[in-house]
């Protein structure tokens, strides 16, 4: 059943592919805009990079959000898969990994390519890269309970960003630590530690709280 | 068997419905009816687990099915409003999915056998965003059959079909019923059911 329901979102997607491309060009562009604003200043934008990079895909992962069940909830998919006699945590879990393959994992596919423009090293891409890869299921998973709370409501995506974004705030620092350190020679592994250690914790309970989410909203 | 002990229910300050007793058995079948807004659609949530009983409990086989949770889930097949049809699917991959994701995986074939039963033989790789909304219900008519569960709870399953189609969802629950299965209907008009195992229930404004 978990690979069905991921197999069916990624159907979804790719029959919708417009909206996934939003977001990835949206990541793009507001990453480049930094180098191009600030101009050739190699130690200024090397400095800004771990979090204009980390911040971007907060903000990227964000405009997907609001996407995660709300088109299952309106034609009433959602309610099958609740009343379903699969546990609720499993349901939930695949929805967040189909999210994260889709929506998150072309930004850390790209996000390499997009620190050349910040004159990251070659040692440097690779630890955004994996701290991309380690951080960007916390913001799904962190971000499903949000999305499943406001589920149904108005303004739901501002609403999102309010709940979700200040809970996002650890990935952010230990992310955005971990490519800093990187950057100024330093290790990042206590950073990718602390950033795994936060993943283990979120896997563990978001779930939980994204299902009771969920069934208070179809209530 | 399906036992409801003292239902009651409310939305927002308004009492839909108390004191709601029945007992369904196998082979049975409950009409509900009522005027619009008198809450026969909350009434088949709360029957499916999705909502909670203001008051009352509700047992499957003598348990309570909050106690019961997935293991009632499996007992049921749920019709809403909502078909449950995903636009971008066609309507093989909407029936295949959403029976896989209920945990009954059928092959391709199978599929077909329960889309020519309803009739969507011919529409059976269109997406679901090109069909009628009584193509639509279809569709989910299909999925009803293909839960094979022993309870059907149905909110308004003859809205958009056609005279062929209300035929043949009647000969559906007809048949469901001569299996020993049960059925929970709201609707507006007659399923000319035999009287015999049918109970009524009248909801009131």
């Amino acid at each position: 059943m978990f690979w069905w329901l991921v197999w069916r979102d990624l159907i979804l997607a790719w029959r919708r592919r417009a909206d996934v491309l939003a977001t990835l060009f949206f990541f793009v562009i507001v990453v480049s805009l930094f180098p191009l604003g600030i101009g050739p200043e190699g130690r200024l934008l090397r400095t800004i990079a771990p979090g204009v990079v980390w911040v971007a895909a907060l903000l990227a992962s964000m405009l997907s959000l609001g996407r995660m069940f709300a088109g299952d909830y309106q034609d009433g998919t959602l309610e099958q898969m609740l009343l379903s006699p699969q546990s609720i945590y499993l349901l939930v879990f695949g929805k967040v990994f189909a999210h994260w393959l889709i929506s998150e994992v072309p930004l850390v596919v790209v996000a390499p390519l997009l620190g050349v423009q910040f004159g990251l090293a070659q040692n440097n891409l690779s630890t955004v890269a994996v701290s991309l890869l380690l951080g960007t299921p916390v913001l799904s998973i962190i971000g499903s309970v949000g999305a499943a709370l406001t589920l149904g409501l108005r303004a739901a995506n501002v609403l999102v960003a309010l709940l979700v974004l200040p809970l996002f705030i650890p990935a952010l620092i230990f992310g955005a630590g971990a490519v800093e350190a990187s950057v100024n020679g330093a290790s990042p592994r206590p950073w990718l530690l602390l950033l795994a250690a936060t993943l283990i914790v979120t896997l563990v309970f978001g779930p939980w709280a994204t299902g009771a989410a969920l069934k208070i909203s179809v209530e | 068997m399906l036992e409801a002990i003292n239902l009651g229910c409310v939305r927002g300050d308004r009492q839909l419905f108390t004191n709601l007793n029945f007992l369904l058995e196998p082979g049975g079948l409950i009409e509900v009816r009522g005027p619009n807004g008198s809450g026969k659609t909350s009434l088949l949530r709360i029957l499916c687990g999705l909502a909670a009983p203001a008051e009352g409990e509700l047992r499957w086989r003598s348990e309570d099915i909050r106690s019961l949770d997935e293991g009632y889930s499996g007992e049921i097949a749920y019709l809403a409003h909502q078909n449950g049809v995903k636009d971008e699917l066609t309507a093989i991959e909407n029936l295949r999915i959403s029976s896989a994701l209920n945990g009954q995986a059928l092959t391709k074939h199978e599929t077909q056998t329960f889309l020519e039963r309803v009739g969507l033989a011919r529409c059976q790789d269109l997406p679901a965003r090109v069909l009628s909304a009584g193509q639509r219900r279809r569709l989910a008519l299909a999925r009803l059959l293909a839960a094979d569960a022993s309870v059907w709870i149905l909110d308004e399953v003859m809205a958009s079909l056609d005279d062929a189609a209300v035929a043949l969802s009647r000969e559906f629950i007809s048949n469901h019923l001569n299996d020993g299965g049960m059925a929970i209907v709201a609707t507006h008009q007659e399923l000319g059911l035999p009287a015999s195992k049918t109970q009524r229930i009248d909801l009131r404004p």
